[in-house]
């Protein structure tokens, strides 16, 4: 700022380095290419989601034209899409029944409790969990929750096809990305207000439960709805352990189809393009796209309250 | 300024005396009200959680190394899918169909990923309306169900008018959308995480912006958008949804031998053999689920290796 001021004065022209134009840089048109290729990538993922968009809205409108909206939000018949509502609901809140205490949990340890060295240890094993394809937890809950667990170590009257099982291993699935959002979300607690709670003579339980969970909250409840996000749009696992019958049943031990599991088994059968079936899918992937819009949008302002709080 | 101060007092919490001091309010106030029961039984709770993620995983893999110990043998990885003799059938065509899959993707998803992280992170101005567009999008993107990806490569492919399903390219694009958010968003966090002194001290010395970011703020993120890249290949590998909607066939004969070849892929085909009823194609889905968790534990596990080992704290 000084330099410009003194430059003002008669001596400008003097020095030898007296060209304050010639700091700018040199017209590097090379450079705007490249700068226009990188805003043209960023660019693209707007353009995904409206392909997204596209992609789903013809065929949807085709199957409007053959299907009445009010035979596609029914109950019963073939083309019906609440019974694959509900057994979408029922696999999803049986994984948040799972997922949540025992996110959260390993979440608070992992935060207050462990030392940084078994930190280090542990946090990669949750990383591996979230790694597992979902075609392997498919097969884990269709050949081992099933018979082993379900059937004969809790002796349930379960058959091969279950929600309660593809509900339970969801869960399991869905556990690193609970505990890793809420450990980020509790970590962000400043350290200041645990000393305030200890200082009072709290024990660290009462420290975890009622000051950091409570300033945590919209970071962890963000983290709970992303993890419902994921659980509503997995297909392996439904697709192979929750059964292929649409059913509009609250029984967790029933077979019941899922969105995503009806999505799976139409695409297997061989429906021509512009038929009716085939047009359906994109109807259900378009009602699957719009609920995890919502869910997720609900998560990112939660992640923003939450961020604003410090 | 502040932090100036706080240094030394920190350093002289470490001294032994204070460290001894601090040591025995714990004991006297903190620890033993720790070991009342409701907060041992809370901290239970805790080593519970933790507890079973840990046995589900081992338990996982017990089980289904067991299932498939039967056929850990060479035919699982040189023969093509048998109907005939479902005993002695393997997953050459997938195998070889899931490496073209992660070439093309990777070649797909990488450059782009990466392109669209740099201009976020150092050229692009947070405060402009589609800039932050742009980021509530990602954000978005990040959780879409993987099967929706499956559809909107449907309509790509048809688009690119290309008619033949079940082909590489198809099943690339599809995967490739999947990981892109995942690249973008790790590779920003690599980024931001280089210090600003370096940004300065290049453009002190009349660097541009593009010239510093290609040489010192890149160079520096590597380990960072290495991690990222893997981690979003490993997804990549195990996701068998999307492919389920490109038609991708479940069983294929001939080995792939380009991006417009007709394949199958690792996860496709445990799919199919673990919908069918007979014990033997268990067996072979169960082996075959050994190879696809060693490869993919074996990317995660290298991620993990290189955030731990060239992670700079500057």
């Amino acid at each position: 700022m000084s330099t410009s001021s003194t430059t003002t004065g008669p001596s400008a022209p003097a020095g030898p380095s007296a060209a304050p134009p010639s700091l700018a840089a040199r017209p590097r048109p090379g450079e705007a290419v490249i700068k226009v290729f990188l805003a043209g990538s960023a660019l693209a993922s707007v353009a995904i989601t409206f392909g997204i968009i596209g992609a789903l809205l013809e065929p949807v409108t085709h199957f409007f034209g053959q299907v009445s909206v009010g035979e596609f939000f029914g109950t019963h018949g073939k083309y019906a899409v609440l019974p694959l509502v509900g057994g979408t609901l029922m696999t999803t809140l049986i994984a948040l029944l799972v997922a949540v205490p025992v996110g959260l949990g390993a979440a608070m340890y992992l935060s207050e409790y462990a030392s940084r060295r078994s930190r280090k240890v542990l946090k990669p094993v949750l990383e591996l969990l979230a790694g597992v394809p979902s075609v392997v937890y498919g097969f884990f809950a269709l050949f081992f929750v099933t018979p082993t667990l379900l059937q004969g170590f809790l002796g349930i009257n379960v058959g091969f096809t279950n929600a309660l099982a593809a509900g339970l291993v969801l869960g399991i699935m869905i556990v690193p990305t609970v505990a890793s959002l809420s450990e980020d979300a509790l970590s962000a607690v400043p350290q200041a207000m645990r000393q305030g709670s200890l200082a009072l003579g709290a024990n660290r339980m009462q420290t975890t439960l009622r000051v950091v969970l409570p300033a945590a909250l919209s970071g962890v409840a963000a983290a709970v709805v992303l993890g419902l996000s994921r659980a509503v749009g997995e297909t392996m696992i439904v697709a192979l352990a929750a059964g292929a019958r649409k059913n509009l049943s609250f029984d967790p031990r029933d077979p019941m189809q899922t969105m995503t599991g009806f999505m799976a088994q139409t695409a297997q059968g061989e429906n021509p393009v512009g038929s009716v079936d085939y047009n359906m899918l994109f109807a259900v992937g378009l009602l699957l796209f719009v609920i995890t819009l919502v869910i997720n949008i609900i998560s990112i302002t939660l992640v923003r309250r939450f961020r604003q709080a410090y | 300024m502040s932090s100036l101060i706080d240094q030394p007092a920190d350093r002289s919490a470490d001294r032994p005396a204070a460290r001894a001091a601090r040591e025995t309010v714990q004991l006297t106030a903190g620890r033993s009200r720790d070991r009342t029961p409701t907060a041992l039984l809370f901290l239970t709770g805790l080593w519970a959680s933790l507890a079973i993620a840990v046995v589900v995983l081992v338990a996982l893999i017990l089980d289904t190394a067991i299932t498939g110990a039967p056929r850990f043998d060479a035919d699982l990885l040189t023969r093509y899918d048998s109907t005939l003799t479902p005993e002695r059938t393997g997953f050459r065509a997938g195998i070889l169909g899931t490496v073209w899959l992660m070439i093309s993707t990777a070649l797909l998803a990488v450059p782009l990923g990466i392109a669209a992280a740099v201009y976020l992170e150092e050229f692009a101005d947070s405060e402009r309306w589609y800039n932050r567009l742009v980021e509530v999008n990602l954000q978005n993107l990040a959780a879409v169900p993987s099967i929706v990806y499956g559809l909107l490569a449907v309509g790509v492919m048809s688009i690119l008018g290309f008619e033949r399903k079940g082909i590489v390219l198809g099943g690339a694009i599809a995967l490739a959308l999947l990981i892109l958010p995942v690249i973008i968003i790790t590779t920003r966090e690599a980024v931001r995480a280089v210090p600003e002194e370096i940004r300065f001290g290049s453009l002190a010395l009349g660097a541009t912006v593009w010239q510093t970011t290609w040489r010192q703020v890149l160079p520096s993120a590597i380990p960072g958008i290495a991690t990222g890249t893997i981690l979003g290949l490993s997804r990549a590998i195990g996701e068998a949804a999307p492919l389920l909607m490109l038609g991708i066939p479940l069983a294929v004969r001939f080995d792939p031998d380009g991006v417009l070849s007709e394949m199958t892929a690792l996860p496709m085909q445990i799919f199919f053999m673990t919908s069918q009823s007979q014990v033997t194609y268990q067996h072979a889905a169960a082996a075959a689920i050994v190879v696809l968790l060693v490869l993919v534990l074996a990317l995660n596990g290298l991620a993990i290796f290189i955030r731990n080992k060239f992670q700079k704290s500057w």
